[in-house]
Order: C-alpha cells, then sequence, then structure tokens
C-alpha cells in the first residue's frame, strides 16, 4: 500500500498518508474491540456471578458500551477547583495514547505489521514503562488523598512487575535470537516436536509464560493486582475524582493495555499468528483470526481471575514481584541461557 | 547524635539535616464504598500503615429510644425491625421476650419454635450478606452474589411467612403475629438441604481455602481471649477469640434448650477465624432449623391471653368480648405492670440486649438497647495498630457492623 500511494502522489508524502491510514486500520478497530471487550467482561463476570449483565441496549445488549460511551461524552468535564488543571486532563491522554502507541509493533500476521522494527520488544517495554505516569500524574494532579495513595501504589507496582517482565522477555529473546516481534513469532514455528507452534509448549519456557502472564495482570492493574483502583480501599483510586470523557479515557486505555498485553500474551509465547499446531491445512485459515482466538482466550482468562480472586495487599504484591517472580525469572534467565549454550554451542 | 531517628523531636530532626514527614489524616467514610453504611474513621497513616484509627459513630443516629417511649408496646416492635435492619427478626426476638417476662405470660410451644426457627433462618440471612461483603471487602466479587442468592431465599421465606420480605414486625409479645403454612416448613426443609446449601459451599469453596483470602484474614487483628473479654466482644467476635461464649447456650431462651447445636469457636481470633465461625454457625443454624421442622408441634401460635394478644378474626365476628379486646389492643394497647428487665438474646452479630423500664402504663418508661456494634467499634483503634491500609476494610468486614443498630 505504502508503495501505491507513493507512486500516486510522491515519495514522502505518500508514505506519510499510508502510515496514517495503517495507523487507523489498527487504531479504529481497536477502539471497536475495546468497546466489545467491555461488553464482553461485563457479561463473563455477570455469569460467573448468577446475574443477567447488560442485555437491554441492543441485541443482548451488544451495544451497551457504545450507550456508555454516548453518555459519557455528554457529560460535562468537572475538574476539582484544587487540581492542578493542566496536569489533570493531560494524564488521561497519557494512558490513553500510550495504550495505543505500543500497537504499533504487534504483529497480526505475516508482513502485518506496521512497524516492524528490529527492537520491537524494547520499544514496547519503553512505552509501557510511560504508562505508569498517566496514573502518576492523575494522582498527583487531583490533590485529592484517595488519588494519591493510589498513584504511589500505581508508580511501586508497575515498576516491581517490569522488572520481572522484562526478565521473562529476556529468556524468549535468547531463544528467539531476536527482539523483533515477527522474528519471535518465525522463531516459534514448530518449536516442540518440530510439529508444536510456540514457545509455552516448551517446558523450560511455559512457567515463564506463567510468570508473564501474572505480571500483565499486575502490569495492567487488573484483579488481583487492581490495588490503584481498589474499591474497598481507595474508592475509585486514581480515577476518583475523574468524570465524564476524560474518565472514560482512562476506561479505554485500560482496555486497550488488556488487550495489548492479551495480544503480547500470544505472540511471545504461543505463536502469535501462527496455528497451534505445524499442519499446513490450518495454515488456511489467516494468521489474523489465530492472533485474535488467542487474544480472545486470555481476555477470557483475565476475566475469569477478576471474578474469581480477592486482592492483594500492598505489601504481599510487593512481596510477590520481589521475592518470588524476580528470583525465579532470574534464575530461568541463567537457566535458559545455560540450556541454549550446552545444546546450541556446545560447552 | 547517639538517639535513634525514631527519637528525635521534630525540631531535632531539622537541625540534625532529617526531614520530618508527618502523618497522614484521611477521611474514611461516611462516604466510603467499604464503610459498611454511615462509619466515618479518621486515620491516620504513616504511608500505608495505620497508626491510629478514630471511629466516628452517630450519623444513622434516629432516635429509637426516644421514639419508643412515644409509643404503645406494640407500635415500638417495627423500630426495631429497623435496627439491624440485616437481621430483622433477631432484633425483634429480644424485645419481645423483654415485653413477655415483665408481663409474665406464657407462650405456646408452637410459637416458641416458630420464633427459633425464624430467628435462625434470620442468622443464615445476616450471615449471608456479612460472609459476602467481608470477600467483597478484600476484593472478590462473586462469591458476594452468590450468597446473595441464598439471602434473597430468606427474604422470600419471610416473605412468605408474615408478608414483607425485611421488616417483618411477625414476632409478637404472646407469640408470633400469623400461623405459617405447612407447605413453607417444607419448602424450608428442601432448600437447607438443596439449594442453600450447595450455593452456600460453592460460594465458600472460592474463597474459604483462597490463598490470597488467607493471606489477606489470617493474623489481622488478632485478638487474645483476655483482650475480647475486655472490650466486651460478643456473638462471632468472641467465639472468634476462641470463647465459647453464646446465649443460646448459657442462657437459653425460647426452646433453644432443646436443640442439639455446636458452638463454633475460633482458635487464634483473627479475622479469618470470625470469618470461619460464621461459616459455621450457618451450618448449625441450618441443623437447628430442621430440628425446628422435626420437632414443631401443632397448636395456638400465640398467647390465648385476650389482654396481650388479638383474638382471631373469626372470633370477633361471633363474640362481643373478642371485639372489645381487639379494640383495645390496637387504640390503647396494653399494659405492662411496673418493673425493669433486661433480655439479651444471641443476634447473629452478637449480644443485643433489650433493657426494659415500665412504669404500669401501656408505653414503655424508657427502653435502652444494647447494640453488638458499639463494642466492637470501640475496638478498632485497638484492632487496626500497625495494620495496614487495606486491612481496615477486612476488620470491618470481619467485625460485622450495622449502623441502623449501632447508631440506634
Amino acid at each position: 500500500m505504502t508503495e501505491w500511494f507513493q507512486s500516486l502522489i510522491g515519495h514522502g508524502l505518500g508514505w506519510f498518508v499510508a502510515t496514517l491510514i495503517l495507523i487507523l486500520m489498527i487504531s479504529l478497530p481497536l477502539m471497536l474491540a475495546v468497546a466489545m471487550v467491555i461488553y464482553g467482561d461485563r457479561k463473563i463476570w455477570a455469569a460467573m456471578a448468577l446475574r443477567r449483565g447488560p442485555n437491554v441496549v441492543g441485541p443482548f445488549g451488544v451495544l451497551q458500551s457504545f450507550a456508555d460511551g454516548l453518555k459519557v461524552f455528554l457529560q460535562e468535564v468537572i475538574i476539582p477547583s484544587a487540581a492542578n488543571k493542566g496536569l489533570f486532563l493531560i494524564a488521561p491522554i497519557i494512558t490513553f495514547t500510550v495504550a495505543q502507541l505500543a500497537w504499533a509493533v504487534i504483529p497480526f500476521g505475516k508482513h502485518m505489521v506496521l512497524a516492524n522494527i528490529n527492537v520491537g520488544l524494547l520499544y514496547i517495554l519503553a512505552i509501557s514503562s510511560i504508562g505508569v505516569y498517566g496514573i502518576i500524574i492523575a494522582g498527583w494532579a487531583s490533590n485529592s488523598k484517595y488519588p494519591f495513595y493510589s498513584a504511589m501504589r500505581a508508580a511501586a507496582q508497575m515498576v516491581s512487575y517490569e522488572v520481572s517482565i522484562g526478565f521473562v522477555l529476556v529468556t524468549v529473546v535468547l531463544w528467539s535470537g531476536t527482539f523483533n516481534l515477527s522474528g519471535i513469532v518465525e522463531a516459534q514455528r514448530a518449536h516442540v516436536f518440530g510439529i508444536i507452534n510456540g514457545f509455552g509448549f516448551n517446558p523450560l519456557l511455559f512457567p515463564m509464560a506463567v510468570v508473564f502472564l501474572i505480571s500483565a495482570m499486575a502490569e495492567t492493574g487488573r484483579a488481583p493486582f487492581d490495588l490503584t483502583e481498589a474499591e474497598s480501599e481507595l474508592v475509585a483510586g486514581y480515577q476518583t475524582e475523574y468524570s465524564s470523557m476524560v474518565f472514560a479515557l482512562y476506561w479505554l486505555g485500560e482496555y486497550a493495555n488488556v488487550l495489548l498485553m492479551c495480544a503480547l500474551n500470544a505472540v511471545l509465547f504461543w505463536g502469535g499468528w501462527l496455528p497451534p499446531i505445524d499442519w499446513a491445512p490450518l495454515y488456511h485459515i489467516p494468521g489474523i483470526v489465530w492472533l485474535f482466538i488467542k487474544v480472545l482466550a486470555f481476555f477470557f482468562v483475565f476475566s475469569w481471575v477478576k471474578a474469581t480472586v480477592p486482592r492483594y495487599r500492598y505489601d504481599q504484591l510487593m512481596r510477590l514481584g520481589w521475592k518470588i517472580f524476580l528470583p525465579l525469572s532470574l534464575f530461568w534467565v541463567f537457566l535458559v541461557s545455560g540450556y541454549l549454550m550446552i545444546t546450541r554451542y556446545g560447552v | 547524635m547517639a538517639t535513634s531517628y525514631e527519637t528525635l523531636t521534630p525540631e531535632e530532626a531539622k537541625s540534625a539535616g532529617e526531614i520530618a514527614i508527618a502523618n497522614y489524616t484521611i477521611n474514611f467514610g461516611p462516604q466510603h464504598p467499604a464503610a459498611h453504611g454511615v462509619l466515618r474513621m479518621v486515620m491516620e497513616l504513616d504511608g500505608e500503615i495505620v497508626e491510629r484509627v478514630d471511629p466516628h459513630v452517630g450519623l444513622l443516629h434516629r432516635g429509637t429510644e426516644k421514639l419508643i417511649e412515644y409509643k404503645t408496646y406494640l407500635q415500638a416492635l417495627p423500630y426495631f425491625d429497623r435496627l439491624d435492619y440485616c437481621s430483622p427478626l433477631a432484633m425483634e426476638h429480644s424485645y419481645v421476650l423483654a415485653i413477655e417476662k415483665l408481663l409474665g405470660i406464657e407462650v405456646p410451644e408452637r410459637a416458641m419454635y416458630l420464633r427459633v426457627l425464624f430467628a435462625e433462618l434470620t442468622r443464615i440471612c445476616n450471615h449471608m450478606l456479612n460472609l459476602g461483603s467481608h470477600v467483597m471487602d478484600v476484593g472478590a466479587m462473586t462469591p458476594n452474589l452468590w450468597f446473595f442468592e441464598v439471602r434473597e431465599d430468606c427474604l422470600n421465606f419471610f416473605e412468605r411467612a408474615s408478608g414483607a420480605r425485611m421488616h417483618a414486625a411477625w414476632f409478637r409479645p404472646g407469640g408470633v403475629h400469623q400461623d405459617v403454612p405447612l407447605k413453607l416448613l417444607t419448602d424450608i426443609g428442601d432448600w437447607l438441604d438443596g439449594r442453600m446449601i450447595e450455593l452456600f459451599e460453592d460460594a465458600l469453596s472460592l474463597v474459604a481455602d483462597n490463598r490470597i483470602f488467607k493471606q489477606r484474614n489470617v493474623d489481622i487483628a488478632v485478638v487474645s481471649k483476655e483482650d475480647a473479654v475486655k472490650w466486651g466482644f460478643s456473638g462471632p467476635m468472641i467465639r472468634g477469640s476462641g470463647i465459647p461464649w453464646d446465649l443460646r447456650k448459657s442462657q437459653p431462651y425460647d426452646v433453644y434448650d432443646r436443640m442439639e447445636f455446636d458452638v463454633p469457636v475460633g482458635t487464634k481470633g483473627d479475622c479469618y477465624d470470625r470469618f470461619m465461625v460464621r461459616c459455621e454457625e450457618v451450618r448449625q443454624s441450618a441443623r437447628i432449623i430442621k430440628q425446628c421442622i422435626r420437632d414443631m408441634p401443632e397448636g395456638p401460635i400465640a398467647s390465648l391471653d385476650r389482654k396481650v394478644v388479638p383474638p382471631l378474626r373469626g372470633e370477633m365476628k361471633q363474640s362481643m368480648e373478642a371485639l372489645i379486646h381487639h379494640f383495645k389492643l390496637y387504640t390503647e394497647g396494653f399494659h405492662v405492670p411496673e418493673g425493669d428487665i433486661y433480655v439479651a438474646t444471641e443476634s447473629p452479630k452478637g449480644e443485643f440486649g433489650v433493657y426494659l423500664v415500665a412504669d404500669g402504663t401501656n408505653k414503655p418508661y424508657r427502653c435502652k438497647i444494647r447494640p453488638t456494634a458499639f463494642s466492637h467499634l470501640q475496638a478498632m483503634d485497638f484492632m487496626m495498630k500497625g495494620h495496614m491500609l487495606a486491612d481496615t476494610t477486612a476488620v470491618l468486614g470481619a467485625m460485622d457492623i450495622v449502623f441502623g443498630e449501632c447508631d440506634r
């Protein structure tokens, strides 16, 4: 597509227009997916709680998210008089933007990636580190006590779990030999017994897949790590002072982040757009469908966990991150690199 | 300087180059999702560590005790439903027992069995709400709604017995207001063996052995036996600390002396023990209800003393005397002989007492209500010391407070 535009309106402008269209092609369906996923989340949660969930707006309530969106859109933006107005408004924008930025490097299929950069994984780490600023700034700018507590918790929580996520990613990178996400997916082709696609099926990497899944929940602030918006402690956490559209930005951003983490789970450990088994007929199904199925499966796990477990306390969350996940993932980096040294290069 | 950082005064610390950090004071409630109503707690926090908790009560004060002084004995009864609105019948129980003792009237057996049955059903109803909200306070949303299914069934049973789901006003001085159909009793029996125990155990299996739930509750707010007595705990709070104190056993009222049931006690006195004591109490309540249904005799459901209990409708059509009784009871009410009495029953939340002073008229001279939550709440500071902000909700949840009762 880029070439076609470039031939039509010149090299520079053509690239610009094509990229812009591609960005829209990712971010608009993403927002649509987020709306549907919020609906799905509520339905799953409701089913587990013996409730019906949204069932009024549209058939089976599928339009509920859009109705909610319209509602918040029509509401007044309330800015607390004691808040720092500029930062108060910038914070949700940061969260919302950052949640979409990372999607640039996610491969949806073979050659279906907006930016096929070689340091894709590092890019994702960098972007997700920025994400926490949205919450910290919100907590500080609200000039209110509960959001402030939430911001402090968020800062500590996200930093702690990013450390172990980093080491988990190192094991994946060691095995695949590349930081490029498409390359990582390709490295998983016929990974186990020459027939199963996905690092997650490798017994040596499976524990890391689990650690990554749990860390992903902590990173996105989902239950049981939803301390930043713990209703029974901090009312609504950093969102306490937010209303209307600025609140909706957090909402959308949070779910876009959850989807991103589901996609990362799929891409890093479960073969991304590859079918689970390296068998020719399965490749007739487009790769994006496989990725979609995997993302939805992980999203179901996220919802399931949210509906089931209680919430960690702040110190317990820290203990899990620093005393269990960090040593475990660090040890696994040694284990994986040692194994690779022996099997690939000899001692 | 030899003194450690902790012993420095702020001025000294400043001169020593230290920055003295003041504690953070936070308002927990009265508008807080986990404050269980309108509790306001002024908390002093050092980071996330709670240094001091100052519970402010009285935001739901409705002057019940004073209002009762201006109502006849029967008119005052519905106020008790509205004290602990999570276990209305248990509140009525103390009150009607107090009046009966002052009047010295006999209550027929069937009425006593019915009262025990519905008091225990109320206990299940109350514990469902409390267990659910305790679990929700530590972050798990789903079990709460499962418990609510059971609670909903309980409320339906109340409705079938009395016509009202919550504020039943069904226990009356001298017995109960109206008889229950046999089908209701058999339905309750079937429900206990089927739907209730299934839903209850299923919901419990989500949390009781859950590692996170245990981490959040075990060793939180440990209260020793001595402390539990000193702070005036009762009900599951004192039993959680290991003291088998249950008014149904120690000073049985109605037909509790004929019932066979165990009193569960905790071993450690932490929030988890209190939670588990309540769980076991639900099972024991089911046991009591089954015994009630099995042993319940036929007969009148209220005393035949027409100076206290109104006559039947049919009787009123035939007998002038009955009509006069009815008229007198619903206009003037009955007179209670001079005297004072304290009656306490084992409400689901603990010892709920009524101190009634009668001056021989048709209205109580004074009605002092001894709420359970008040004495539990006063220990909040003692229980919370050194714990974290997040533990506040677990402690509150395990305390089982309802402000209708606490603030009266």
